[in-house]
């Protein structure tokens, strides 16, 4: 009974969180609506005992990628009081093809046509380990060549985001450590030898 | 021998055109020349071995062309009498014509070239007659035609000439495409274009018909009058005769050669040939005879009225052609062959007398600026006087046997066409001797009357300068319109000369001279030596089968009346005493003729209108058909095709450039309707 | 009892509210890349859903890795859109229009 419940407040949250996302107005509301249906997304997920992945769910796309979303927005300084409210023209005709997609997914999801073949699974749960461990269990192991390749494509991601907004900027004053190591004496001191009471100019 | 005769011409021909200016004009000119020399010799052994000797005809094959299932062309030498007699025209009077351009070209830039294409001409044309098939025939045939193009517009750096020769070639065309249908034909018919083989068949199909559009059609008539359009177009007879004046635009030893004794009787010699055909069909024979007096009369009348010295002698030309068509049309091959012989003496003496005139003239070609030559050319003028002497038929000229034999054929032939060709024919000797002997009275007699010329004014300032002083000076105390300007009547009495202008011509070198003996002797005396060899009852041993002879028309030769053979001298003294008095005595008469009949006056120098009438017809016809077609290309099928497809392809795009708003939400519409469709493609699958 | 097309269900609404957001927005280029996070979203809730159903974890390990590329896209994504920020000055989506053919 609580599973249930639990289940319907989830949900219901996510498709408000999700709706509200998109209809929100205030870009900055977007995002935390959209934190919103993160959360109960995973709360789902621990309903269904991938424990685990709900909580990838909240450190990586909540923790990371959200609050990304929030400093780009709060960075592109977006003047709120121009945002235009409204809708495009293709509005109707958008919501009609949605309606029919919509409706087919659940045709064909929601109609139970094909049932979940119970024959001998890929990776059956093993009784005695944690989600977390059968997971690791798995990736290290039969999808470790998956596992770099995610690896690469994170690595990708984070060289090409800092290579496309890097811009030079001028007057910057750096160290060159190689300069500074390769210093001589004699291009460093100079001996001035001075009268006492008198300045020295350089 | 008969191939070191034919090939000479054309070892010499490229010599001298690929040599050109890398050996100098010496050097071409002397290789041509004894070259063509050679070949006359050897042309007159040939004559007398084949010809006069009775000897055997032979067939001399050189290589095989083409070898397809029925058709065999091979490229052989047929000699017979015929080939002999033709064979002595066209290298003797080749020869003379070379010998004579060394003087008259003597001043020309391009004389390697000139002799080259001499040359060719002459080599292409002994292709002609010594052709062994109608293939080769028709190779030498067009061969003639080329040479004749690059002859006449040797000049090219003239208009006229230029138009000349492009319609010399195309109205030859015409012809040609005749007679390519004939060969067609007649291999179609024959299964063969061997010559011999056709005309041993050829009375075996005398009589056979084929059906063209329902109507029975005779076999050997029509593959006889489309072989005659060829000989037509050819031998500028009437119909096809437009371009012959026109060509007088080459120089005079072309007009000579080319225009007067070989390339024009090709057709003569090609109806003679096929003669054994023509006999099997009477139709042909009459449309012959008939398109021949035609043409007779048609240039005749048309001579009476030019002022231009060569067309005078063109259009003679083209009228003696006509006599030797009726000639062949009437049956007597031996007398149209006999009549080619003579003529091409003495037309070919007349054309370079003339040539001599205009050449001591300085270039200048219209009569009305002659007069009084006799004094100062005596030789051109005795030279002259005896071809105009054969030409008109004087006693025991060569030109009296042949158009005696001529007339007389005619009337003997008996029909109805025969008869007619004879009233012409002996009209047409009237009509001849009145415009020969006028070119001779207007040229050679009555006083000088060149002043009035451009070509003269130009010679007598540019040579003849203490002359033209006194010209001057004798001009202002008697004269009122000295040297140069545009009067062109003989001035008042005066110092100097009446009317020259203060130049005087004289003869031409002796390179021009010589072959004017020459052929004088030839035109004189050929007629007397050879008559009865061509002509006559023995006349059989001479052709022996090479052309038809009528026996029966021979003896009917024989027997004609007294007043028919009398006919030609009576037309003759008619003539000569018209011009005598129209040119001679009352100069004035010719103007006042031309003021009282002037539209029969304008009609005759209007040539009866026969290039207005083509204007009109073929040309205008042409281009409007063309505009038509193009138009219709154009509008229709460019419009449907390139043109369209690519006004198409540039609407199209301009379309399909609207869906690229650039907006992304656009795209995405795009995408989610993509995906939605392709949804709900599969979906129903699912449920199957 | 909740069974497998209540989540599929969820699921679905989910992957459709994305989808709908993708283009009915003219405001702010941000609310497409959010929308794209929601298709993931629900996408990893039906491999999830299938996987718990199954009892097969292949489908927990493809949505890991799933959500790994999602989120290194949705960096890429921001980072794109900040340097266009930088260029045009605006990310209103209708100014966006500079590949109109």
């Amino acid at each position: 009974m609580i599973a249930t419940l639990a289940f319907y407040l989830f949900a219901g949250f996510v498709v408000l969180g999700a709706a509200m996302t998109i209809l929100s107005k205030n870009p900055v509301h977007s995002v935390l609506w959209l934190i919103l249906a993160f959360f109960n997304a995973a709360g789902l997920f621990v309903l269904l005992g991938a424990e685990f992945l709900a909580m990838i769910l909240v450190i990586v796309y909540v923790g990371a990628v959200a609050v990304l979303f929030l400093f780009v927005v709060m960075m592109l300084d977006v003047d709120f009081a121009r945002l235009r409210a409204g809708f495009s023209r293709y509005l109707p005709l958008g919501l009609g093809l949605a309606v029919v997609l919509l409706a087919e997914l659940l045709l064909v999801l929601g109609g139970g046509r094909f049932g979940i073949t119970t024959g001998p699974s890929h990776a059956p749960v093993l009784a005695g380990m944690t989600n977390t461990q059968a997971l690791g269990s798995l990736i290290y192991t039969r999808y470790v060549f998956i596992f770099q390749a995610a690896g690469m494509v994170l690595l990708t991601a984070m060289i090409g985001a800092i290579v496309l907004t890097h811009r030079q900027r001028g007057g910057i004053k750096r160290q060159n450590i190689d300069a500074q190591v390769a210093r001589t004496p004699e291009s460093a001191i100079t001996t001035v030898h001075a009268a006492s009471g008198e300045g020295v100019t350089l | 021998m008969i191939q070191l005769l034919v090939f000479l011409p054309l070892a010499a021909a490229l010599v001298a055109g690929l040599g050109n200016r890398t050996i100098g004009d010496v050097a071409a000119k002397s290789v041509t020349t004894v070259a063509l020399f050679f070949s006359a010799a050897l042309s007159w052994v040939v004559f007398a071995d084949t010809g006069l000797g009775h000897g055997a005809a032979y067939t001399l094959p050189v290589l095989d062309w083409i070898d397809s299932g029925d058709l065999h062309i091979a490229w052989a030498f047929k000699v017979d009498a015929l080939t002999s007699v033709m064979l002595v025209v066209i290298t003797t009077v080749s020869a003379l014509v070379h010998l004579y351009s060394w003087g008259y070209m003597a001043e020309d830039p391009d004389q390697p070239r000139f002799f080259a294409y001499l040359s060719l001409f002459t080599f292409a044309m002994l292709m002609l007659v010594t052709a062994d098939n109608l293939v080769q025939m028709f190779f030498g045939w067009e061969g003639v035609g080329l040479a004749s193009y690059l002859l006449i517009g040797f000049w090219y750096y003239k208009p006229s000439a230029n138009a000349a020769a492009i319609k010399a070639f195309v109205v030859n065309r015409v012809g040609d495409f005749g007679f390519s249908l004939g060969i067609f034909g007649t291999f179609l018919v024959f299964k063969t274009v061997k010559l011999d083989a056709i005309l041993a068949a050829a009375p075996g199909m005398a009589g056979a018909t084929f059906h063209f559009l329902g109507a029975p059609v005779d076999v050997m008539t029509c593959l006889c009058l489309l072989l005659f359009v060829g000989a037509m177009g050819k031998s500028a007879q009437l119909g096809l005769h437009t371009w012959l004046p026109d060509a007088m635009e080459g120089p005079t030893p072309v007009s000579a050669l080319i225009h007067a004794a070989t390339m024009v009787t090709a057709g003569v010699f090609m109806v003679c040939r096929l003669s054994p055909m023509f006999e099997t069909s009477a139709t042909a024979l009459t449309v012959v005879t008939y398109v021949g007096a035609a043409t007779a009369l048609f240039a005749a009348t048309v001579a009476c009225v030019q002022t231009d010295i060569k067309r005078v002698i063109a259009y003679s030309t083209c009228s003696q052609l006509g006599y030797m068509f009726f000639a062949a049309g009437s049956g007597a091959y031996g007398a149209a062959m006999f009549h080619l012989f003579t003529h091409a003496f003495f037309k070919a003496l007349l054309f370079l007398g003339a040539g001599a005139v205009i050449h001591s003239m300085h270039h200048e070609q219209d009569m009305r600026y002659y007069g009084g030559l006799r004094r100062s050319l005596p030789l051109t003028f005795a030279a002259m006087t005896i071809g105009t002497l054969s030409l008109t038929g004087f006693f025991f000229t060569s030109g009296y046997y042949s158009k005696d034999a001529i007339l007389e054929a005619a009337f003997a032939r008996g029909t109805t066409a025969g008869v007619v060709a004879f009233v012409v024919g002996a009209f047409v000797a009237f009509l001849t001797s009145f415009y020969s002997w006028r070119l001779a009275f207007l040229t050679f007699f009555s006083e000088p009357r060149w002043a009035g010329s451009e070509h003269i004014a130009h010679a007598a300032h540019g040579h003849d300068s203490p002359e033209a002083d006194a010209a001057h000076a004798g001009g202002t105390e008697g004269t009122n319109d000295s040297a140069g300007m545009e009067h062109d009547h003989a001035p008042v009495a005066a110092q100097v000369p009446t009317g020259t202008g203060g130049y005087h011509p004289h003869e031409s070198p002796w390179t021009m001279l010589l072959p004017l003996g020459v052929l004088s002797v030839g035109a004189l005396l050929a007629g007397f030596v050879f008559h009865d060899t061509f002509l006559g009852p023995d006349a059989n041993a001479f052709w022996r089968g090479s052309a038809f002879v009528h026996r029966d028309l021979a003896e009917a030769m024989e027997r004609v009346p007294g007043w028919v053979v009398w006919t030609p001298g009576v037309a003759f003294f008619l003539g000569l005493a018209l011009a005598a008095q129209n040119y001679l005595r009352d100069v004035a008469a010719p103007q006042r003729f031309a003021d009282t009949f002037r539209g029969l006056y304008a009609f005759l120098v209007h040539k009866w209108y026969f290039d207005e009438l083509y204007q009109l017809v073929f040309i205008r016809g042409a281009i409007g058909a063309g505009r038509l077609f193009w138009s219709g290309d154009r509008n229709v099928i460019d419009r449907f095709g390139p043109d369209g497809v690519t006004t198409l392809v540039g609407n199209t795009a301009v379309v399909a450039k609207r869906f690229q708003s650039g907006y992304l939400y656009t795209y995405a519409l795009m995408m989610l309707v993509g995906v939605a469709a392709a949804a709900t493609w599969f979906v129903p699958r699912l449920f199957q | 009892m909740i069974g497998l097309g209540h989540y599929l269900a969820v699921g679905a609404i989910l992957f459709v509210i994305g989808v709908l957001g993708i283009f009915i927005n003219r405001k702010n280029v941000i609310i497409i890349l959010m929308s794209i996070e929601l298709i993931l979203l629900a996408v990893n809730i039906n491999l999830v859903a299938f996987s718990s159903f199954a009892h097969d974890l292949v489908g927990q390990v493809f949505a890991m890795f799933v959500l790994t590329v999602a989120a290194g896209e949705a960096a890429i994504g921001l980072a794109i859109l900040v340097v266009y920020f930088r260029n045009r000055g605006t990310i209103t989506v209708d100014d966006i229009n500079q590949m109109k053919g």
